[in-house]
């Protein structure tokens, strides 16, 4: 056991020591090139904070959503059996897959194109399941008796969820949405399928603008790439120094995730202290 | 008069103010439901496009050559359907990754489950789970420039690119997922077995391997086989690890493609829509699909049977 872990800090170290030389400023506020010293990442960390940003809009209401339903509403029946059936599926079907529905569907039947908005629903669905799944244990974890208690104030069922159960596992919620998306700001291959671009060297149109409306809704149809997709077209070169970059990005996605993990640890920690049935 | 007036408008608006209560409870619970069936909604899409468009590729290709033809050559200008070499390749990770999983995953799970103290635990455990947020693409980079370059240090007539680091890699990767399931498994063993065994005068080790280990089988064998399953799914390891040619071989030493790594070279190319090498990766994401299905299922029903016996 110690083995495994010294074996993948190793890695890991090895990896931070590739490529811290390279994350610099210069690093983050530059877009790819093709000369290595001058490549950057901008084009691909702001793409993935668009497409999280759409991914979370989408995935997180609709995953509390079903989870509310499946856990507070629904009836033993058939049709509750099998959405929950096919959520369990859902969960192991391999990323990839989702990206050919979402090549098939939302790129040539929608005809959304290859575009931000295609990235964050297809992310959005392939995260679904597990904000379901996480959501529904946190709503379990809140006693029967708090839902009593509230039906017998004369309060209705929307009222008892929406005052009662979902504030108490509040905290259980947010965890399982962090931990979700973390998932998703690594994902690459769904993306590669629906058509990510590895060599971006604008950056969409802004989506807030100076004249009314002051929203614009552009960048949604606007080409994009994130950091994963970034990084494997620096591996896949041949050159040594594309390697080293590669590991720069490395680095960068490996603090994203850590950090939403480690925000995802601190909110389980406070809600758990504030709570006591 | 007037007082009783009002008395009829009061009760009037009451009614109403419940009717209109019970009107939103319904529209909020419609809400719900809906939410709770787009994710019905996803199944239906991926097996519809999946189905819809392998069934464009089966119309010109018969399904004897699918699965006979031992070359996949679909871009070549001779080509070749035979999905059998896509499957050798992914055949071959997964039972590399297995190899290394199934017993670094058992073992962390015995040490966790009958071993280790809860403060140990509660240190390794979140360890364990930060493993499996480390973004796939960067296992590749690990898999490509650190494991293979330590396995050409051993044997140096090594190729750059082989399933054996990305088999290794993908192994490592499942780790925590073998670990936690079977790790479940055990302590869902009841603890008078344990003291049952303690009390014939068996050590811990015995304890722990011809007594809880034989009882949590059937959950242990599930994480086994729920393992399986993302191995063979597992992508950009692979995508990155272990080259793209398509080629009928059994030994690991060698480059080849597995059936995800396929589906990712053919996206990165710029194949027109409609074609029939664009069909082609619909055709495997297919097959792709059911393999992972038949494991998945198997899992669950596994998972479940351990469930049900204490």
């Amino acid at each position: 056991m110690a083995m495994a872990c010294f074996v993948l800090l190793a890695l890991l170290l090895q990896l931070i020591y590739d490529g811290m030389g390279r994350v610099s400023w210069q690093f983050l506020t530059s877009y790819p090139s093709r000369f290595p010293s001058q490549a950057g990442i901008l084009s691909a960390w702001i793409g993935t904070v668009l497409v999280m940003f759409l991914t979370a809009l989408t995935a997180v209401p609709l995953g509390i959503g079903a989870a509310i339903y499946l856990e507070e509403y629904a009836a033993k029946n058939w049709m509750t059996d099998v959405i929950e059936i096919n959520i369990t599926n859902l969960a192991g079907v391999p990323s990839i897959v989702y990206g050919l529905m979402a090549l098939g569907l939302l790129v040539y039947e929608f005809h959304l194109g290859q575009s931000f908005l295609t990235a964050g629903l297809t992310l959005a669905m392939l995260i679904l399941p597990m904000v379901i799944i996480a959501t529904r244990e946190a709503l379990r974890a809140v006693p029967p008796q708090i839902r009593e208690a509230s039906y017998a104030l004369g309060a209705t069922k929307w009222q008892t969820v929406r005052d009662h159960v979902v504030p108490y596992s509040m905290g259980g919620i947010l965890t399982g949405m962090i931990l979700a998306l973390s998932r998703a700001v690594g994902e690459t291959a769904p993306l590669i399928t629906v058509g990510a671009l590895s060599f971006i060297a604008f950056l969409p149109h802004p989506p807030v603008t100076a004249e009314f409306p002051f929203v614009s809704i552009q960048w949604l149809f606007d080409p994009f790439t994130v950091m994963p997709i970034q990084m494997f077209n620096w591996v896949s070169r041949p050159q040594e120094e594309f390697h080293i970059n590669a590991a720069a990005a490395g680095v960068v996605l490996i603090l994203m995730t850590l950090a939403m993990n480690a925000l995802a640890i601190a909110v389980r920690g406070r809600f758990r202290r504030r709570i006591h049935w | 008069m007037s007082a009783e007036v009002a008395l009829k408008t009061a009760e009037a608006l009451q009614l109403s103010s419940r009717f209109l209560t019970n009107v939103k409870e319904r529209a909020i619970e419609s809400l719900l439901l809906l939410a709770a069936l787009t994710s019905v909604a996803i199944t239906v899409g991926i097996i519809g496009v999946l189905v819809y468009e392998s069934f464009g590729f089966f119309r010109q290709i018969s399904l004897v050559d699918f699965f006979t033809d031992t070359q996949w050559t679909p871009l070549f200008s001779e080509p070749h359907y035979g999905i059998l070499p896509l499957v050798s390749g992914t055949v071959v990770t997964t039972a590399v990754a297995l190899a290394v999983a199934v017993p670094m995953g058992s073992l962390i799970a015995i040490s966790l489950s009958e071993y280790a103290s809860s403060g140990v635990r509660e240190v390794i455990k979140p360890g364990l789970e930060l493993l499996s947020a480390v973004p796939t693409v960067v296992y590749g980079y690990f898999a490509l420039l650190f494991v293979t370059p330590a396995l050409q240090a051993v044997w140096p007539e090594v190729p750059g690119f082989n399933m054996l680091s990305a088999g290794l890699v993908i192994g490592m990767m499942i780790i925590p997922y073998v670990s936690s399931v079977s790790e479940d498994a055990m302590r869902a063993v009841p603890v008078h077995l344990r003291e049952g065994a303690f009390a014939l005068g068996a050590t811990r080790m015995q304890t722990a391997l011809r007594v809880v280990f034989p009882s949590a089988l059937s959950g242990i064998t599930a994480a086994y086989v729920l393992g399986i399953s993302r191995a063979i799914g597992e992508t950009m390891v692979v995508a990155i690890a272990a080259g793209m040619q398509p080629r009928l071989t059994w030994n690991p030493l060698e480059p080849a493609a597995t059936m995800t790594a396929y589906i990712v070279q053919v996206s990165l190319g710029d194949l027109p829509h409609g074609s029939i090498g664009y069909q082609t990766i619909f055709a495997t994401g297919l097959t792709l699909l059911l393999m992972t299905l038949v494991f998945n299922i198997a899992g669950h029903v596994l998972k479940k049977r351990y469930r049900q016996m204490y």
